[in-house]
């Protein structure tokens, strides 16, 4: 036994020491540096700030927004991960790929898009309005929870869709034969085998909204602010740092309290049983169809209208569709500092997806394996601790890379390895939610019966648990990569000097007036989405190509 | 045999872990000389750090002659907006990340004063910039481009409702500018705050709050940041979605406008309301504890020089502090106030908060 803790422990050194650097130290850092203020300690102030009615308003509104959003975003996503998990269709890959388009767009340039839906002329209120409805949205609650489905459908779709995948239908098969009714055969047999990853999928949404910043800002209007936003609001503007640690460790009990929510939601695991050999993907039949019909459409509508207003206004310029913002991107202010040529910025874009989802697939599997091999509290602890960096502030942890990793051997406040670092931190727990259950659902007597037939430690790995790993792991990096590639407010304080990526890019396009630079920004985000499909699509076609192959 | 299977898993994640992280450092960019960091000469010559907001921009060109006239080279290091930036600054302030900070505005100032962000210099080109906007008697930091706040409108849709631009900031709680007017909440944007302290300034301490409360009245919107208020709500901006034919946004936004436009216009599309106008400054200072003081003080000469004053307007689209020529969009298109309004650093400083925190119970609850 003991050598097999040391063994767990040895596992768990990378993880624990890339979350320390890259995380837990920084963060401690500056909450610490603001509830010192001038040099004592001061927690007097801690219940002012909790007290007040500003502050009970903002965690209220931070908590029921985050449990709507988490909620619309599983009933709605739920579908898709069937069609998935279990349906043969033309353009199935596609769909799958396109989805993850949401995630990786910059907050703005998606509340310029729903801005643009949702407003004075948009299709929304058009259309509610030849039905004498007077439907503005603009400014409310409904449209940030609207965009937070938007940006998490994929999570749920894909994530649950890969465990649906890994699920034997001839469990439900058997149900049926037995006289299971469809709905009871999926509510006891299937439901608990993709329960975890249904219960990880919502935990990360959940994280994801709470600690939502950019949507809020820009569609919630001024009435309305989540913890995140006031912890920025604090920090950058009125640069009151010990309101913010005391807000930053308000946001971090509350997700704290959620994770043990969740992990009590997950607690029972899938009774695991992965398929071997034939595919699972069958032609949807009879009332099927008007499953598939009717997500298909609720999904073209809500993540297809703003991703097309996009698309289209990137190529909307003044004397009719043309590429003239594209040569723009290429033209408009070469010479200055802040021009980035088109193709410097996808290389890096690139560049930093790959180093940010390589080191998260790396520091994430081997933490899922250090979780895998633990057991009781210890695994629940680990487990929870890994997700913390999703539900932690993003200026918290900024600004504690600049004061904790200033010194040698730290000193990576400029390294251009801060960047994916801290991409890869975000990344991490979807990897851990992805592989973990997976990893779960390996039958020990898969590996039991390949060494009784005489197959030694090495070949049981790679010809079992690395085969059935090898779809969970690509969907981890795929995420990973989108994260990367999308990812502008983690890096936001840190210092990006020489790596201009796409959506920074973005960001300089929007800052002033004038048709190129708003078409420019189109044109960028529409290079974005287009490069996020087809990473996705790679990932998909070599998971399948492999994994088709057992 | 299953720990045995298990410890060999283990044993190719770490390698794959250690080659991996391997790759990471090389495969990380290294810095695209063209777009970032300025002067592709000299391994002799100091280099220094150039801390500012992520707005910063000039030509390559400017950055290369004062390689070729000092032998230093200038690497620009942006870091997000102006408040981040100050507050960045500040975190840093014992072992700062660069040498001289520029982009620092009056709103912030008083802070970063007070935190002793800055060391004395007293540039001798100083003579070259008017008085009034050497906000720091003891040159702690060195005013290098003005930019104005003012309200924008969008002359077409004006001119289609049949109503006159708005002439002053009374004005705007006429019935006539009902639902017209698009601002943006001074809580989370610069534009924002000076359009507040323009209305505190022109109000007065006690005036400015039913002058807001007549605002609220007259239907004004509130957004959180300027790309929301302009591209998403003012009707004037190219392909806008938005309308209000009123916004606060900056007296040079009519020439970008033009500059930027996919085909030159006769006329820009939007004017400036300059009785309106908040002026910001923008200064530069240096950081204290540097290790190239006297670098960093040529890096401020060079700041005030016509090289790098004229490169100014068409690259931040703010005003030089000296007298250099405009550019000839500026002139035909843009606007500068004569007497703009502009509150002391200290009071700014001193009421911030607490002018937030009224104006917010008046407009959004």
């Amino acid at each position: 036994m003991t050598a097999r803790r040391l063994l767990t422990a040895v596992v768990f050194v990378v993880p624990v020491a890339f979350f320390a650097v890259f995380f837990a130290v920084p963060a401690v850092t500056l909450v610490t540096t603001g509830l010192r203020g001038g040099g004592a300690w001061e927690l007097g102030e801690v219940g002012d700030v909790l007290g007040s009615a500003s502050t009970r308003r903002v965690a209220w509104f931070t908590l029921w927004q985050a449990a709507v959003s988490t909620a619309a975003t599983v009933a709605l996503a739920l579908p898709a991960a069937w069609i998935i998990g279990r349906v043969h269709m033309p353009g199935r890959a596609l769909f799958s790929a396109v989805m993850v388009v949401p995630f990786v767009l910059p907050t703005v340039v998606v509340g310029t898009a729903f801005l643009a839906v949702l407003g004075a002329d948009g299709p929304v209120r058009t259309v509610g309005s030849s039905f004498g409805l007077d439907i503005d949205l603009r400014q409310s609650a409904t449209a940030v929870i609207i965009a937070h489905v938007f940006f998490n459908y994929a999570v749920v779709a894909r994530t649950v869709g890969a465990a649906w995948l890994a699920v034997d239908p001839v469990t439900e098969e058997a149900a049926r034969t037995l006289g299971a009714s469809r709905w009871r055969a999926f509510r006891d047999v299937t439901l608990p085998q993709v329960r975890p990853a249904l219960a990880g999928a919502a935990a990360i949404v959940f994280l994801f909204t709470f600690t939502s910043f950019g949507v809020v800002k820009i569609l919630g209007g001024p009435r309305v602010a989540t913890i995140e936003v006031e912890i920025h609001r604090v920090t950058t503007q009125l640069l009151d740092l010990r309101t913010a640690a005391v807000l930053s460790l308000l946001q971090l009990a509350a997700v704290i309290a959620a994770l043990a929510l969740y992990r009590r939601a997950g607690r029972r695991r899938g009774i695991g049983r992965l398929r071997a050999g034939r595919s699972v993907l069958r032609r949807a039949v009879g009332w099927e169809r008007a499953v598939v019909a009717g997500t298909l459409l609720s999904s073209g509508l809500l993540l297809g209208v703003p991703i097309a207003t996009l698309a289209w206004r990137s190529i909307d310029t003044a004397g009719g569709p043309g590429l003239g913002y594209y040569r723009a991107l290429d033209t408009v202010g070469r010479g200055t500092v802040a021009f980035v040529p088109p193709t410097e910025a996808i290389r890096n874009s690139l560049v930093f997806g790959f180093a940010a989802a390589t080191t998260a697939l790396v520091v994430g599997g081997l933490a899922a394996l250090g979780i895998h091999r633990l057991g009781g509290r210890a695994r629940g602890f680990a487990d929870s601790s890994l997700m913390l960096p999703l539900g932690t502030s993003a200026v918290t942890v900024g600004l504690g890379f600049l004061i904790a990793l200033d010194e040698p051997p730290l000193d990576l406040r400029t390294s251009p390895v801060l960047i994916p670092a801290a991409q890869a931190i975000i990344a991490i727990p979807f990897v851990i939610r992805t592989m973990l259950p997976a990893m779960e659902a390996i039958p020990s007597r898969l590996r039991e019966a390949a060494s009784s037939l005489g197959a030694s430690p090495w070949r049981v790995w790679t010809s079992i648990d690395a085969r059935l790993l090898r779809r969970p792991a690509l969907v981890a990096y795929g995420f990973a990569f989108a994260i990367s590639l999308g990812e502008f407010g983690a890096t936001v304080f840190i210092a990006r000097a020489d790596a201009p990526t796409v959506p920074v890019a973005i960001f300089r396009a929007l800052s002033q007036p004038g048709a190129l630079n708003i078409g420019q920004a189109m044109a960028l985000s529409t290079i974005l989405l287009t490069m996020t499909t087809i990473v996705m699509v790679v990932v998909d076609r070599v998971g399948d190509a492999r994994v088709g192959g057992f | 045999m299953t720990a045995r299977s298990r410890l060999l898993a283990i044993l190719a994640a770490l390698a794959l872990a250690l080659v991996a992280c391997g790759d990471d450092d090389g495969a990380a960019p290294t810095g695209g000389g063209d777009s970032s960091t300025t002067s592709a000469s000299s391994e002799e010559g100091e280099r220094i750090t150039l801390v500012t907001h992520d707005s910063f921009n000039v030509s390559e060109s400017v950055f290369e002659t004062f390689t070729d006239e000092t032998g230093i080279t200038v690497e620009v290091l942006p870091s997000g907006d102006a408040g981040s930036m100050v507050n960045q600054a500040i975190l840093t302030k014992d072992d700062p990340q660069g040498d001289v900070l520029f982009g620092i505005d009056n709103t912030f100032l008083s802070r970063a004063l007070d935190e002793d962000l800055f060391v004395a210099y007293e540039s001798s080109a100083l003579d070259r910039v008017p008085e009034e906007v050497q906000l720091d008697d003891e040159h702690r930091v060195t005013p290098i481009d003005t930019g104005d706040v003012c309200l924008n409108y969008d002359k077409a849709a004006l001119e289609e409702a049949g109503a006159e631009p708005p002439q002053t900031l009374a004005d705007l709680t006429d019935p006539a500018y009902e639902g017209d007017l698009v601002v943006e909440n001074p809580a989370t944007s610069s534009p924002g705050l000076a359009f507040l302290l323009a209305t505190i300034d022109e109000f007065g301490q006690d005036g400015w709050q039913q002058y807001w409360e007549d605002l609220a009245a007259n239907d004004v919107e509130v957004t959180a940041g300027w790309e929301e208020a302009y591209y998403g709500s003012f009707s004037g901006a190219a392909d806008s979605d938005g309308d209000r034919p009123i916004v606060v946004s900056y007296a040079s936004s009519p020439p970008a406008e033009v500059i930027f436009a996919e085909e030159t216009p006769d006329e820009a599309p939007t004017g400036v309301v300059i009785d309106t106008c908040y002026r910001q400054i923008e200064f530069a200072g240096i950081l204290a504890n540097t290790e190239h003081e006297a670098e960093a003080q040529e890096l401020v000469d060079f700041m005030l020089s016509d090289t790098f004053q004229s490169d100014i307007p068409l690259n931040m689209f703010v005003y030089p502090v000296t007298d250099v020529e405009l550019p000839e969009a500026f002139v035909e298109y843009g606007a500068e106030a004569e007497d703009p309004y502009l509150i002391d650093a200290d009071e700014v400083a001193e009421n911030r908060e607490a002018w937030i925190e009224e104006w917010t119970d008046i407009v959004l609850r």
